[in-house]
């Protein structure tokens, strides 16, 4: 799907960063509602079988996002975003890090830069994520490892599901 | 995955031992030498190295010989693979949603 849209992902060991360039075929000013805007933001922004669900998101500068990550089993990963810029359509920049149910953040966190260009009819947009700690940069990927192991034995059950059906 | 394995990578002393050992095995002696370092200070970077298991040891007569151990780095790599993995799905998700929502203007 989509195969032509730009994907670039670059993780730069030692700088402790992580740099993601996505091209998406919609006006910037669309794009950019899908990143921050709340309803539309829980409809992508976990990998299936994952769920995302924002608790609520004060989208301006000083304000919070606390939200969850919540797999097939219900368990429940939550996380506070705290934005620190905003240039409305083009910029955006924000602080995230882990909690607990009760908001109560584990620190340090990771700062995340969002930049968002429209070109040709298509948008844009470059994200980069600084890491304070390299504890923390494994946290992040090792909770996506697990994200992704989860989405491998979902996917394994789909398989057995159709091979039954075929029996 | 070990804890340690970023902590590792992030010096550059050892990241420079690792490209070292990639074309030849050596020994701490050599690597002492090479990097103009005490055999302490070696031995503490070899003892990091080694417990992520980025690289082997080999005994040879009288001699350790250290090696790279590619297979680990390749296991760290697949690691972040998942993690570019899980990217890519969310993407192609919102790619989905764009759709949509263009369709229902």
């Amino acid at each position: 799907m989509n195969n032509d849209l730009l994907f670039d992902f670059t993780v730069d060991k030692a700088a402790q960063t992580v740099y993601i360039t996505r091209e998406f075929n919609a006006a910037q000013s669309l794009v950019w509602d899908a990143f921050t805007k709340p309803e539309l933001l829980d409809q992508w922004g976990a990998p299936a079988p994952m769920r995302m669900k924002t608790k609520y998101m004060d989208f301006k500068v000083g304000g919070r996002r606390f939200y969850a990550m919540i797999s097939p089993d219900g368990q429940e990963g939550w996380s506070v975003q705290e934005y620190t810029s905003i240039t409305p359509k083009t910029n955006f920049k924000m602080y995230n890090a882990f909690s607990d149910k009760d908001e109560n953040r584990e620190l340090p966190g990771s700062e995340w830069d969002y930049t968002f260009r429209e070109e040709n009819d298509r948008t844009k947009v470059n994200i980069t994520i600084y890491n304070e700690s390299l504890e923390r940069m494994e946290k992040m990927i090792e909770m996506g490892f697990r994200i992704g192991f989860t989405m491998t034995l979902e996917n394994l059950e789909d398989l057995l599901t159709t091979l039954s059906r075929k029996l | 995955m070990k804890q340690d394995i970023f902590q590792a990578i992030a010096d550059p002393t050892r990241r420079a031992i690792l490209t070292l050992l990639t074309i030849q095995a050596l020994t701490p002696n050599v690597m002492a030498e090479k990097f103009d370092m005490s055999r302490q200070a070696v031995s503490k970077h070899i003892k990091v190295l080694h417990e992520c298991d980025l690289i082997k040891s080999e005994q040879s007569g009288r001699e350790i010989y250290y090696h790279f151990n590619a297979k680990k780095m390749q296991e760290f790599d697949h690691w972040l693979a998942q993690f570019r993995q899980n990217w890519e799905t969310q993407f192609n998700q919102l790619d989905k949603l764009l759709t949509t929502i263009k369709e229902q203007k």
